[in-house]
């Protein structure tokens, strides 16, 4: 066994995994307080990278005043809240019409939303990918026993983590969070206890897109390229770890998105011992979405509940 | 509107009558359905197309090409050369008394859709032949349809070898990747690189029969390649892959695939502190390939048909009439559609007729024709057989390092 390898891996893994995992959050929150997937979440994700890349474009002039990482964060924040305006628009005007319909309506608007978002970005911003700035000066750094990391890599670990603590402080510590929290466990009597359920629906809407952004911009980070049909697969491969952690269960989308990043990554680097060929990979989240509907439906984290008849 | 689309306007109609329209509550609303149908096939003007074919007074010339999407710069490239040369015949006066039409068609650099696209042209448009596409996966899907329909189709720049073993209808004015295979691999050992590293794009023909071509050629003249790793085009990341290959410690690696995902491994291999040369071939020519890297492609090498730094004066000339019309300087695509262009209005007028049979004939008998990528002659198998060059990235810019001759 090659330690100095599987440590790169590992760190490669982690990188792609924190993004998936920020994805995840979004479907997971929304699916909580309104039991239905957004389909359309992969493509904020992809509206975050281009919101990104505009927002450095235009305010390239004052950032030459600014240190790297101060504007980074400018544009980050940026997007995040373009997003979240994005995802709550979304919601008021395609979700929420449609929300006493039966949930399968809702889940083809859904898919509806999400064609329409791909294809207007590749009308507004052209199918060719583009690259994406440097936002901040990226070294390689270098670990013992030949392992190393970029400062990318680094940030993306650290904000990662700073996100999900932060996620965690709102849903757990603060009076919108307990509202969430409520409308998740029954909606009926939430609504009967004076819980505003429109203003907690857009809240979560807001904050799983803003997430998405993050994770939208750190993609681009890593990957240098971004396009208008971006948002799929990472898109699916997120729903998939919600689904793998719990569906409804935010630790255990956070959980769901590093484990599926780290197997992704591992499947190609040992594809020649484990047999399987690096153009697997996507089918590896794939495979696992079907393990777990087989034998553990409920997720990782979440708990089984019986459907009431 | 086209029969085609009458006739499934028509079987859809007959679909609805039979299941929605038969409910009891609907019945009343299918003459509405109906009409609405008719009104809708008669005011849509979109449908409405002139028989050109019926036009005696042009030649229509068909091209299908990558104009949006993954590799968009290939197509948006032969677009131009393609133009040009049409263009320039007819400010000539056309070619047999007669002016050509252009057309164009995207196949958005996907999978399928260049045979949906080659299909729909033909029958539209009946050109008279068919210049396209670079990304031999693409001309591999529409190659039978061109020679099912009897129509020449010449490639720019396909160099799959199985392109061209489609028919005898389908030409190409590259050279193949056997070749470029075996150029890359002694280019590679001549260096004194003998260990390689292989990442290759599985899901392109191109690539696939490049890595085998140049596997065979290195390992027979004492070449070992050390690690072989694989991706599909669209991937955006490869560290998985490098951090594989890194461990193995090649002297160069060979990067089998197009411009897009080959500026990304650069940039990512360079993260992981490979400092290897990597190598390419002719897929990377785009000016896209450094914008994605950016430093991190500098020094790195991959073979070519042609180099705008090239003295001749075919080459200048062609540079010159390119930078005038497009303000910007040709790659080796636009040079390529520019010379399939010219020889098939070439054979056009040997031929003296648009008979399909007769311009095919006229085609594969063409023999030193004058191009900007050197003379073509085109072997029984339908090729040219080339000279190819290498160009290295120094400073932002595709460097001529030397020529290899077949």
């Amino acid at each position: 066994m090659d330690w100095a390898n599987l440590t790169q891996q590992l760190i490669n893994g982690l990188s792609l995994g924190a993004i998936y995992a920020l994805i995840a959050l979004g479907y997971t929150m929304v699916y909580g307080v309104l039991r239905f997937i957004n389909f359309a979440h992969g493509d904020v994700f992809m509206i975050g990278a281009f919101a990104g890349l505009y927002v450095h474009r235009w305010l390239k002039p004052f950032f030459q005043w600014l240190p790297d990482f101060l504007s980074a964060l400018v544009v980050l924040l940026l997007s995040m809240l373009i997003c979240a305006v994005l995802g709550i628009i979304i919601e008021k005007l395609a979700y929420r019409p449609l929300r006493q319909r039966s949930r399968l309506t809702v889940l083809i608007t859904a898919i509806g939303v999400s064609l329409l978002l791909s294809y207007s970005a590749q009308l507004l911003f052209g199918a060719a990918p583009k690259g994406f700035p440097q936002l901040i000066k990226n070294q390689t750094h270098d670990l013992s026993g030949g392992v190393s990391i970029t400062t990318e890599q680094v940030v993306v670990l650290v904000v990662t983590i700073l996100l999900l603590v932060s996620l965690r402080f709102i849903v757990q510590k603060t009076r919108m969070g307990l509202a969430m929290r409520a409308l998740s466990d029954n909606p009926a009597a939430a609504s009967l206890m004076g819980v505003n359920t429109d203003a907690v629906i857009s809240f979560t809407f807001g904050l799983g897109s803003a997430l998405a952004a993050a994770a939208g911009i750190f993609f681009a980070m890593l990957y240098q390229a971004i396009d208008p049909f971006m948002g799929i697969l990472p898109g699916i491969k997120a729903f998939v770890a919600a689904v793998l952690g719990g569906i409804g269960n935010i630790a255990g989308a956070a959980l769901g998105g590093l484990l599926i990043g780290l197997m992704e990554t591992l499947v190609v680097a040992y594809s020649k011992n484990i047999g399987i060929p690096p153009g697997f990979r996507d089918a590896v989240a794939f495979v696992i979405l079907i393990l777990i509907l087989m034998f553990k439906p409920a997720g990782l984290l979440g708990k089984s509940q019986r459907e009431k008849v | 509107m086209g029969l085609d689309s009458l006739a499934l306007l028509f079987q859809f109609v007959e679909l609805m009558r039979r299941n929605i329209f038969s409910l009891p509550a609907l019945r009343s609303l299918w003459p509405t359905a109906l009409l609405a149908a008719l009104l809708c096939g008669l005011i849509s003007p979109g449908c409405k197309k002139k028989d050109s074919a019926g036009n005696p007074d042009e030649i229509v010339i068909g091209e299908f090409a990558s104009l949006t999407g993954a590799t968009a710069s290939f197509g948006q490239s032969a677009h131009k050369g393609v133009r040009m040369a049409v263009d320039e015949a007819n400010a000539n006066g056309g070619v047999l008394g007669k002016k050509l039409r252009l057309v164009t068609e995207d196949d958005q650099s996907k999978a399928g859709e260049a045979a949906t696209v080659v299909r729909r042209m033909i029958s539209r448009e009946k050109p008279v032949a068919i210049i396209g596409e670079v990304a031999s996966s693409r001309s591999l899907e529409a190659a039978p349809i061109c020679q099912q329909n009897k129509i020449p189709m010449i490639t720019p720049a396909s160099t799959n070898p199985k392109v061209t073993q489609t028919g005898d209808y389908i030409f190409r004015v590259c050279f193949i990747d056997p070749f470029q295979g075996s150029v890359l691999a002694k280019f590679m050992l001549q260096r004194g690189w003998k260990r390689a590293a292989i990442l290759t794009d599985v899901k392109q023909d191109y690539a696939v029969g490049l890595t085998d071509f140049f596997k065979d050629y290195f390992t027979k003249n004492g070449g070992t390649i050390v690690s072989e790793q694989s991706y599909s085009s669209g991937d955006k990341d490869f560290k998985a892959q490098l951090t594989s290959i890194r461990g193995t410690d090649p002297e160069a690696i060979l990067v089998a695939g197009y411009y897009n995902e080959a500026g990304l491994i650069a940039s990512q291999a360079r993260e992981l502190e490979i400092k290897v040369p990597l190598l390419g071939g002719d897929g990377w020519d785009s000016p896209s390939l450094i914008e994605v890297a950016g430093e991190a492609m500098e020094g790195n090498f991959f073979s070519n048909h042609f180099s705008a730094e090239d003295k001749s004066p075919a080459v200048q000339d062609f540079l010159a009439k390119y930078k005038a019309k497009y303000l910007e300087s040709p790659d080796a695509m636009s040079a390529l559609a520019y010379d399939a262009t010219m020889l098939l209005l070439d054979a056009i007028k040997r031929a003296g007729t648009t008979d399909s049979e007769a311009l095919r004939a006229a085609i594969a008998s063409t023999a030193g024709f004058p191009a900007v990528t050197g003379n073509i002659t085109l072997d029984t198998d339908r090729n040219a057989s080339k000279s190819a060059v290498i160009l290295q990235i120094q400073g932002g810019k595709f460097r001529f390092v030397e020529t290899v001759a077949p």
